[in-house]
C-alpha cells in the first residue's frame, strides 16, 4: 500500500449512507471504502445505486443518513467545489468540455490568473507539465474541438490531476475509447496508482475491471452486496452478485423457424445514399440478425424499409405482394413496427404517459368521430403491460419516470397493440441493464414463437449468435453475406463484416 | 399521464391564485375598481387577447410559435371593414370572410412550418409582415369602421360585445371556445397529437402518424382563432387602423406563457391560458384605477411575464433534481 494514508486504513470511507428521493429509497444503509493507490470497481446495474452514491461523494447530493471519512476525518460536502477543494474529482462519462477553448482553457478554467487578465502562457505551461506528466502528448493550445474523444478525456483526467486530487472518480470512462485510447487510460489510471491516488471506476465492462482494478464491490437496488479482491473473484461470479439471479443463457444451436415457412417480407435490391443494393427474405417466426460494424448501414437499411429515410431503388414485398412504402405511415399500415436504437429520440415521447405512447401507433383503434377512449386505452395498455411484465406503477405513469429496460417494454408494447407481423428491433438491448436484457431477450423469442417475423440489429455479438436463427452481415452499405446460425461464429461474421465489397 | 397533469394543475392553480390576489389588491388599492364598468371592461378587453391566446396555446404545445396572429388579426378585419364599407355586403358575409382570411394565413403558416420546412419563429415573422402590408394595400392605408350600438346593423355590437341588458356577450362566446378548445385538447386525437408531436415528434412519425399534418392544425387553428378575435377586436374598437396589431401577438403570447404552457413544447392548457389572459387584463385596469398611466401597465405586465416564466422554470428544476438519482 502506498503512503498518503494517516489514520486508519482507508483513505476514504463512506459508511451507512442512507438516501430517499421522494419516496424512492435510492440507497439503503450502503458503505464503500477505499485505500490510497488503489483502484476500487464499483458495479452493479443500472440504478442499483453507483451514480447516486458518487453525488453524495461530490457534494451534488448530501446524505439523509450516514457520515463520510476522508484521511479519517468526518467531512461533509456542500456542494461539488467543497469536494473538489478537498481533493475528489470526477471524470464524467458525457464529457464536460467546452469545444470551443483549447486545451489549456479547458483544464483551467475558473482558475485562469489571479488578477483581471488572463495569462495565457502561464496556464500552457501548466497544461503542459500536467501531461508530461501522464505520458501524453497533447498541445495545450489545441482546441478541444480538434481531439479524438480519447484524448478529451485524457484532458479530463489532466483537469482533475490539476486539483492535485486525492480521490479521483472514473464514470464508464472507456466507453467511448478505442482500444488504443483505452491502453493509454489504463497507463495514467496505473501511474496514478503508484502516486498514491485512490481511483472509483464505475463500469460495466467486466473484462476491464478483471484488468484494472484491484478490489470490487458490488451494489443492488441501493444495497451494498459485497466487496471482494478482483484477482480472487470470477466475473460470472460479480455478475451473480449484480443481478441477485440466474441469468437467460441459452445460446441458440439450430434454427426455430419450420422447415418451409412462408416468406413474411422480401426485400430486393434497396438502396439510398447509404445502403448499397441490399436483398434478403425474411420468413414467418424468424428472427433475422443484422451484423456488422458501425456505419454498415444497417439501421439505414431498417429505416428504408420502414419508409423513414428516402429511397433511390428498391422493391418490398409483404407476404409476396410488392407494396409501396413511402412513409413510416405506409410501412406501419403494411404491419411493419420499427424499434428504433434511440428510444429517448425517436420511440418514445417521454414527457407523455405509458398508455399514451403504448397507443401512439394504433390512435385510430382507439377513437371514434375524433374523441379519444381513455378507457379502453387504459384497458389495453394495461394488458399489455402486464403481458410483457412492464414494471410501473400504473400505465398513467409518465415514461421518463421508467427504467431503460421498461421503457423499451413500452416501445415493444406500442408495436404490438399495433399488431405488427414484422418487427425491426434496432439495438434493442442498448443502455440496458443485465437483468433486464434477459427478459428483453426472452419477449422477442416468445414473439417469434408466435408467429411474428423479427429483424434484430445488434452490434453485441454474442447477442446476435444468441438470438439469431439467421445472421446477414453488412459492411459499408453491402450486403456480404448470410449465414444460417448453425455456421455462424464470432470469426466468421466479423471476416465478413470487414470485407469490403 | 402523472405528474404532467400534476404540474399543470399546479401552474394552473397557482396562476388561479395569483389572479385572484392580484383582483383583490386592486380592489383595496385602487379607486372604482369593484365596479361592474370596470368589471366588463375587463372582460371586453379579454376577448380578443382570449381568443389569439387560446388559438397560439396550440401552436406552442407542439413546440412551434406564431408571431403572426396580431397582425393577421388586423387584416382579417381590415378585410371585413373593407367589404362591407366599400363593397357594401352584408355584415354577416363580412364576418364569414373575417374568419376565413385568419384561417387562410393559419394554413398558410402551417404548409410553410410543415411541408416547406421553415423554422415557426421566421415563417411567421414573415407572415406578420405580409399580413400587415395586406392590409394597408387592401384599404389604401385607409382606416375602415365597424357599426357601433348606434348605427344600422347595431346587432354586431349587441351580439359581440353586450346585450340590450349590457350582459358581456363576449365572454360567452369566449367561454364556448374555451370550452370546446379544451375538448380538443383533452378528448380528441387532434389534441393528443399535439401534445406527441411537442413531446417528441421524431417519435411521433416513427409510430406511423402523419406528424406534420397534426401540426399544421394546430397553426390552422391558430390562424382561425386570429379571425374569430377579428370579430371581436372590430366590434369593441369599430375602428380598424391599417399598419397596426404588432404587439398583440406578443400580449397573447405572454398570456399562453403565465397560464403555464412551455415554450419548448409538450405541456400546456387552454384553460391556463384564459387565466393569463385575465391576469394581465386585470393588472392592465387595477393600474389604471390606481391613476397609473399606459406605460406603467406595459411595465407591469413585463414583469409579471418574467416572474411567472422564472417560477415556472425553478418548479421544473426542482422536479428535475429530484427525479434524478
Amino acid at each position: 500500500m502506498a503512503e498518503g494514508t494517516v489514520r486508519g486504513e482507508f483513505l476514504l470511507e463512506m459508511n451507512g449512507i442512507d438516501k430517499r428521493f421522494q419516496g424512492v429509497h435510492a440507497l439503503k444503509r450502503c458503505s464503500i471504502n477505499l485505500r490510497a493507490g488503489e483502484v476500487l470497481a464499483l458495479v452493479g446495474e443500472n440504478g442499483a445505486g453507483k451514480s447516486t452514491m458518487m453525488k453524495i461523494l461530490t457534494g451534488i447530493h448530501s446524505p439523509d443518513e450516514g457520515e463520510i471519512l476522508f484521511y479519517g476525518q468526518k467531512v461533509d460536502f456542500k456542494t461539488p467545489k467543497a469536494a473538489q477543494d478537498a481533493g475528489i474529482s470526477i471524470v464524467h462519462q458525457e464529457l464536460n468540455l467546452m469545444n470551443h477553448l483549447t486545451v489549456a482553457q479547458n483544464i483551467f478554467i475558473g482558475r485562469e490568473s489571479k488578477g483581471f487578465f488572463l495569462d495565457e502562457k502561464s496556464i500552457n505551461q501548466k497544461s503542459a507539465a500536467l501531461f508530461e506528466r501522464l505520458g501524453v502528448k497533447i498541445d495545450p493550445q489545441e482546441k478541444v474541438q480538434n481531439l479524438t474523444v480519447g484524448k478529451q478525456q485524457i484532458v479530463e483526467i489532466a483537469k482533475a490531476i490539476s486539483y492535485d486530487s486525492k480521490i479521483i472518480i472514473f464514470d464508464e470512462p472507456t466507453a467511448t475509447l478505442t482500444d488504443a485510447e483505452i491502453d493509454v487510460l489504463f497507463e495514467i489510471i496505473a501511474e496514478l496508482r503508484d502516486k498514491g491516488v485512490g481511483m472509483i471506476y464505475i463500469s460495466h465492462r467486466m473484462d476491464e475491471i478483471k484488468r484494472i482494478t484491484d478490489r470490487i464491490t458490488v451494489l443492488r437496488d441501493g444495497e451494498f452486496i459485497g466487496t471482494k479482491n478482483t484477482a480472487q473473484i470470477e466475473i460470472g461470479e460479480v455478475i451473480q452478485m449484480m443481478i441477485g439471479r440466474v441469468t437467460y443463457e441459452e445460446p441458440k444451436q439450430a434454427s426455430t423457424v419450420p422447415e418451409g415457412a412462408p416468406v413474411v417480407l422480401r426485400v430486393e435490391n434497396l438502396s439510398s445514399v447509404d445502403v448499397k443494393g441490399i436483398s434478403f427474405e425474411l420468413h414467418k417466426g424468424e428472427i433475422l440478425g443484422f451484423a456488422g460494424l458501425m456505419g454498415a448501414g444497417r439501421t439505414e437499411t431498417a429505416r428504408l424499409i420502414f419508409g423513414a429515410d428516402k429511397r433511390w431503388s428498391g422493391d418490398i414485398f409483404i407476404n409476396g405482394k410488392k407494396v409501396e412504402i413511402n412513409s413510416p405511415a405506409d410501412a406501419v399500415r403494411n404491419g411493419i413496427g420499427y424499434l428504433s436504437e434511440d428510444r429517448k429520440r425517436f420511440g418514445l415521447a417521454v414527457g407523455m404517459s405509458v398508455s399514451a405512447n403504448a397507443v401512439m401507433a394504433s390512435l385510430d383503434n382507439y377513437t371514434s368521430g375524433g374523441f379519444i377512449n381513455d378507457t379502453k386505452i387504459r384497458a389495453v395498455s394495461k394488458e399489455y403491460v402486464e403481458k410483457i411484465n412492464v414494471k410501473t406503477p400504473s400505465v398513467g405513469q409518465t415514461v421518463k419516470n421508467l427504467s431503460g429496460g421498461n421503457q423499451q417494454k413500452v416501445v415493444i408494447a406500442k408495436w404490438l397493440i399495433r399488431n405488427c407481423d414484422v418487427l425491426i428491433f434496432d439495438e434493442p438491448t442498448r443502455g440496458i441493464d443485465v437483468g433486464a436484457k434477459s427478459e428483453i431477450y426472452k419477449l422477442m423469442n416468445a414473439l417469434a414463437e408466435n408467429g411474428k417475423s423479427i429483424i434484430m440489429i445488434s452490434s453485441e455479438l454474442p447477442e446476435l449468435i444468441r438470438m439469431s436463427d439467421r445472421i446477414l452481415v453488412m459492411c459499408e452499405g453491402a450486403h456480404t453475406g448470410t449465414m444460417p446460425i448453425e455456421e455462424a461464429d464470432q470469426h466468421a461474421i466479423m471476416t465478413l463484416a470487414t470485407q469490403k465489397s | 399521464m402523472g405528474d404532467r397533469v400534476k404540474k399543470i394543475q399546479l401552474q394552473k392553480l397557482l396562476a388561479f391564485g395569483s389572479l385572484v390576489i392580484l383582483y383583490l389588491f386592486f380592489a383595496y388599492a385602487g379607486r372604482n375598481f369593484v365596479t361592474v364598468p370596470t368589471t366588463l371592461n375587463i372582460l371586453a378587453q379579454s376577448y380578443f387577447v382570449g381568443f389569439l391566446a387560446i388559438g397560439v396555446t396550440f401552436v406552442i404545445i407542439t413546440g412551434g410559435i406564431d408571431l403572426s396572429i396580431g397582425t393577421v388579426m388586423i387584416c382579417s378585419a381590415l378585410v371585413g371593414g373593407e367589404l362591407y364599407r366599400i363593397h357594401d355586403m352584408p355584415l354577416w358575409i363580412c364576418i364569414i370572410a373575417m374568419i376565413l382570411v385568419g384561417t387562410t394565413f393559419g394554413l398558410f403558416n402551417g404548409v410553410m412550418v410543415t411541408k416547406v420546412g421553415l423554422p415557426p419563429f421566421i415563417a411567421t415573422l414573415g407572415t406578420m409582415m405580409v399580413s400587415m402590408g395586406l392590409g394597408s394595400i387592401i384599404t389604401n392605408v385607409q382606416s375602415r369602421t365597424f357599426p357601433t350600438i348606434l348605427e344600422a346593423d347595431a346587432w354586431f355590437a349587441r351580439v359581440f360585445l353586450r346585450s340590450e341588458g349590457n350582459f358581456p356577450m363576449g365572454a360567452v362566446f369566449l367561454g364556448s371556445y374555451l370550452i370546446i378548445t379544451f375538448i380538443i385538447l383533452n378528448k380528441t386525437k387532434l389534441g393528443r397529437y399535439i401534445y406527441a408531436v411537442g413531446s417528441n415528434e421524431e417519435a411521433v412519425r416513427l409510430s406511423g402518424v402523419n406528424a406534420s399534418n397534426w401540426k399544421l392544425a394546430a397553426y390552422v387553428i391558430s390562424g382561425l382563432s386570429a379571425g374569430i378575435a377579428a370579430i371581436f377586436f372590430s366590434a369593441a374598437y369599430t375602428v380598424i387602423v391599417p399598419g397596426t396589431g404588432q404587439g398583440f401577438e406578443l400580449s397573447a403570447i405572454a398570456a399562453v406563457v403565465i397560464g403555464g404552457t412551455s415554450l419548448s413544447g409538450g405541456v400546456g392548457s387552454v384553460t391556463g391560458t384564459i387565466i393569463g389572459v385575465f391576469i394581465m387584463s386585470v393588472l392592465t385596469n387595477g393600474l389604471v384605477s390606481m391613476g397609473l398611466p399606459a406605460p406603467y401597465q406595459v411595465f407591469f405586465t413585463g414583469v409579471v411575464v418574467i416572474v411567472a416564466v422564472f417560477m415556472d422554470i425553478q418548479r421544473t428544476k426542482k422536479a428535475n433534481q429530484v427525479k434524478r438519482k
